[in-house]
């Protein structure tokens, strides 16, 4: 039914891409070098969805040797060549390459850039009431050295010593020394070369967020009127400011060790028949300026996902978000307290015991706004009218997955039980759920939910629904029992598990099977989301104005906004953004930008006062607009 | 083991074929629906109804993947802290599975009653200030007895380990475990030096040290039943971690920086056998910090010995001066007197001429 529309469409379409073309804007001009913060968030879309399956390409491969150890892999020798040796088995180092890329590109380029990438630059002038950006030029530098560092990260794949190897941590002295591990030549030289642009493409795009929400907010609207997707956005970004600098630090100390013959991490190291002259070093302060980033970098990729969700599950619950403000003061709290959290990952890396304690009790601090996040959602959906877009059904899955990953975050932030488990599959088990597959879903969902204004155009709510139901179940199947795998002992980054002994590696082979096989299906699945999407760009049925009957400013630009967002003047914001179903109103959601003076008979009595001050608001249009004619 | 597969295999299949032909069947009323701007749709009873489907058979799933792999996971702790360790795993585990399944539960059941239907409207419930207040704290107070526990415990296994504890040193390496222990007279252990390592001496063992002179080592780790341990940790290239996983011990081997971890083992090898029903069971060192290609391969064979057998192990073990005597040229003259009472009688004359000029190329 939808190709006889969209033959129609067809025609429209190339009619229509040059309506709003203001400035006479040339292709490169307009799809490449494009400093409009839309075009810039779709860049960073199909980036992130391009390295997604590379990303899960690479975890694939590593799963074959996993679930099937016997399995001949000669027909992967077309694509992997010599890391297929002759026995026709992965090599072994390739094996760590593998994981260590697979977590690198996954945790980066997918989930820190494609997700906050994409949606921060999409969403926060849309629903701020901004024309664009702060700085449209540094918004396009972020994405090109973003660009840059992916082309690098992505040439190390076909290096002959392979790319880096050492784990996505890259701790050193393993990553320091290229006679340790061939991955840690020049395919680690590239890594840290990617990463360094990597960081300064995530400053130049955080700085950005930052002064885009504190100076352009639309006339009234205040901070407490923001919808959450925006204060997640803020929060990620003042943490990404704050915490990708020490990584940069970090790396820049290793780039010294590796090229310059400093010590900063290296010390009375024999290798390979030769004692190295280093000394004093400590590979434990890289561990401390690694993971002073890698936390925060956590609710980096977690909290915009958050934010998304709360969005999107207030708008089709068709009620108000529950808790606003708790839900902006735990995200203000697990703001905070990611950033002393950090030597959680540490506890049994020989640091100091007792800051092992003073880690532990901070650590499970940050459950609690968590669990309140939790339950805030819950109530949302209690007594609420639910209506289930493949963008809700999501954000039910985030929260799921937010919840079971969450829940094990409290035994391993527990020093004493992390001595165990530290470094097996239940830590692997943790993080992919809480935060791996709770971000992707929040990337879906978002997707799903703002793909009619990134387009115009409709993805199809069938596949969608096909979609999520083969992830949701997919991702259940692959992390859930990797918790057994854990308590069973078994440690991550392993080739094979010959050695555990014991039988160990008979005892879990069957499920090492299954986890593979639900892999494999629910990586094959996302195949129907890249259709949906690649089709629905040019082919989806044509978006209406306001197709989720939302309440926030970017459903009142036209369905295809064009540069500077708003045609006329830009709305102002009277109201929250979660007037849904407000008793004694006719519709069951009340815009950001409609006055209270227009819906007397839904007003709540504290809202009446608003009233005198909507004049306020009104004479700040000569001052708003004038801010952009500077 | 094998049905497990099987079986969540059939179920991830039928619950996808449900929603497959609960949106094929249901489509006829979707093209009525895709004319108009609404976002709901025919599906949407079919993807409340999938909620609690996932509900139920993913409880069942879970419960019954956790009965069959529960006899793989890992016995009964061989060492005392373990059994504190695993108590308070057990009860940690039992605390967060009621708070997973009760939220889950929650989500999803509010997920299927709540489904749209046209004659409702949403309550508009925005806040609840006292509601709020119930499960911030509620955690909180959760939260407060675990860390409790946990730092208690933390605490313990991570005190000074007690002045008669058993000393011996291992040292991780690409890839393999060196262990030495303090020998059979001072039963101390000497130093050692990165920079003395050769091909022999492949734990840099000072031998300045008058202590080194009586150290032996050993492939395997043996361990007195029911004497305290300390394991003073070394790394020699990379980082690397000693995982003992039925002693529940785990410590990162850091070069240049001493670790340590101290335990008692309370179950011999035997024992653990006898109580397994396997008789070539045997306690493992692992290492659970990636460390290069052989990784997943670097373990070594632990024993746990009664006292006495431990003892008579250690008696019959030689220092490393006695097997390898052209390490006495690297004694300093003053203490070569008690060095070479370690030295079989034959044939140390020829030998110790070659050790210096060996010393030379090695350093280097």
């Amino acid at each position: 039914m939808s190709t006889a529309t969209s033959h129609a469409e067809e025609v429209h379409t190339h009619a229509h891409d040059h309506e709003h073309e203001h400035h006479e804007l040339n292709f490169w001009t307009k799809y490449i070098f494009s400093t409009d913060h839309k075009t810039i968030a779709k860049q960073y879309l199909i980036s992130g969805i391009i390295w997604a399956f590379i990303g899960g390409s690479l975890s694939i491969i590593f799963r074959l040797q996993l679930g099937f150890p016997e399995m001949q892999l000669d027909w992967l020798r077309p694509i992997l060549g010599e890391w297929i040796d002759e026995g026709g088995k992965l090599d072994k180092e390739f094996y760590l390459a593998l994981v260590t890329m697979h977590g690198t590109i996954m945790v980066f380029f997918v989930l820190t850039a494609g997700l906050s990438g994409t949606f921060s630059n999409f969403l926060i002038p849309l629903q701020i009431g901004a024309r664009d950006m702060a700085s449209g030029f540094i918004n396009m530098l972020s994405y090109w050295f973003f660009f840059l560092s992916s082309m690098i990260m992505f040439a190390s794949l076909f290096l002959e010593t392979g790319p880096a190897s050492g784990g996505w941590v890259i701790y050193p002295p393993l990553s320091a020394l290229p006679q340790a591990m061939p991955g840690s030549g020049l395919g680690m030289t590239m890594w840290l070369t990617a990463m360094t642009f990597f960081i300064i493409s995530s400053l130049m795009g955080g700085i950005n967020y930052i002064c885009t929400v504190i100076n352009l907010r639309t006339r009234g609207m205040t901070f407490t009127k923001m919808p959450l997707t925006i204060w997640s956005f803020f929060f990620t970004a003042i943490l990404g400011l704050l915490s990708f600098p020490v990584l940069l630090s970090a790396a820049l100390l290793l780039i010294f060790d590796r090229s310059f013959g400093t010590s900063f991490y290296l010390s009375e190291i024999y290798i390979q028949g030769q004692a190295l002259p280093n000394m004093g070093g400590s590979p434990i302060l890289y561990q401390h300026l690694f993971w002073f980033l890698g936390h925060p970098e956590v609710y980096i990729v977690l909290l915009p996902a958050l934010g998304m969700t709360s969005e999107i599950i207030a708008t089709n619950s068709r009620k108000p978000i529950f808790g606003y403000r708790a839900m902006i003061g735990s995200m203000m709290g697990i703001t905070v307290l990611a950033f002393i959290v950090w030597a959680h990952h540490m506890f049994v890396t020989g640091m100091n015991p007792f800051l092992g304690s003073v880690f532990m009790f901070l650590t499970l601090i940050i459950a609690v706004p968590s669990a309140v996040k939790a339950f805030n959602y819950i109530t949302t959906l209690w007594k609420g009218n639910l209506i289930f877009t493949p963008a809700m059904l999501f954000s039910i899955g985030l929260v799921s997955l937010f919840i079971s990953g969450g829940v094990t975050g409290i035994i391993l932030g527990n020093s004493a039980l992390d001595i165990n488990l530290h470094d097996t599959y239940f830590v692997v088990a943790h993080f992919h759920l809480v935060m791996g597959a709770a971000s992707f879903f929040g990337l879906m969902a978002g997707v799903y939910h703002w793909f009619p204004k990134m387009f115009g155009r409709m993805m199809n709510k069938t596949l969608g629904y096909i979609h999520f139901w083969f992830t949701f179940v997919g991702v259940y199947m692959v992390f859930f029992p990797m918790h057994y795998i854990g308590i069973a002992g078994f440690p991550r980054r392993y080739y094979s598990f010959t050695a555990v002994g014991n039988d160990g590696a008979a005892a879990f082979t069957d499920m090492n099977s299954f986890i593979s096989i639900a892999a494999i299906i629910t990586f094959s699945a996302q195949a129907i989301f890249a259709w949906n999407f690649f089709y629905s760009i040019f082919k989806g049925k044509r978006a209406p104005q306001n197709p989720w009957n939302s309440t926030t400013l970017e459903w009142t630009t036209p369905i295809e906004p064009g540069h500077g967002n708003w045609e006329g003047e830009i709305p102002a914001v009277y109201r929250w953004p979660y007037d849904y179903s407000k008793p004694g109103s006719d519709v069951d959601f009340i815009p950001q930008n409609v006055p209270f003076s227009a819906t007397k008979s839904s007003n709540l009595p504290e809202e009446e006062a608003e009233i005198a001050r909507e004049k306020d608001i009104e004479g700040l249009l000569g001052a708003q607009n004038e801010s952009y004619n500077r | 083991m094998f049905y497990l597969i099987g079986l969540l295999s059939v179920i991830f299949f039928a619950l996808a074929i449900t929603v497959i032909s609960k949106s094929i069947k249901l489509n006829k009323s979707l093209v009525a629906d895709e004319n108009t701007d609404s976002a709901l749709d025919a599906n949407n009873n079919a993807n409340a109804y999938g909620m609690i489907i996932f509900w139920a058979l993913g409880t069942i799933a879970g419960v019954w993947s956790f009965l069959v792999a529960k006899p793989d996971f890992l016995p009964v702790a061989a060492s005392e802290h373990g059994l504190r360790t695993d108590t308070m795993f057990w009860v940690s585990m039992s605390i967060v599975t009621l708070a997973f399944f009760l939220t889950n539960t929650l989500l999803l059941f509010f997920a299927f009653k709540y489904r749209y239907n046209k004659d409702r409207k949403a309550t508009f419930y925005p806040v609840n200030h006292k509601l709020e207040l119930i499960w911030t704290v509620i955690p909180a107070i959760v939260m407060a007895i675990l860390v409790f526990t946990g730092w208690r415990t933390w605490r313990d296994i991570t005190s000074q380990a007690p002045s008669d504890a058993v000393v011996i040193e291992i040292t991780g390496h690409q890839f393999g475990w060196y262990v030495r222990y303090g020998g059979n007279d001072d039963n101390q252990l000497g130093n050692y030096n990165y920079k003395l390592i050769d091909e022999t001496n492949n734990i840099g063992i000072d031998f300045t040290d008058k202590h080194s002179f009586d150290d032996f080592t050993a492939t395997e780790l043996h361990l007195p039943k029911g004497k305290p341990v300390l394991l003073k940790i070394h790394a020699q290239d990379v980082l690397h971690s000693v995982y003992l996983p039925f002693h529940r011990v785990k410590m990162d081997a850091v070069p240049g920086m001493p670790t340590k971890f101290w335990f008692t083992p309370n179950i011999s090898t035997d024992e653990m056998r006898a109580k397994l029903g396997k008789k070539d069971f045997n306690f493992k060192l692992n290492c659970t910090e990636i460390c290069g290609r052989g990784h997943f391969g670097m373990a070594i064979t632990v024993f746990v010995d009664e006292p006495e057998d431990y003892k008579k192990w250690c008696a019959e073990q030689k220092p490393f001066l006695a097997t390898n005597p052209t390490y006495l040229a690297k004694v300093p003259e003053n203490l070569k007197a008690k060095a070479s009472k370690y030295i079989p009688a034959e044939p140390v004359a020829v030998d110790s001429s070659a050790a210096p000029a060996e010393e030379a190329v090695s350093v280097n």
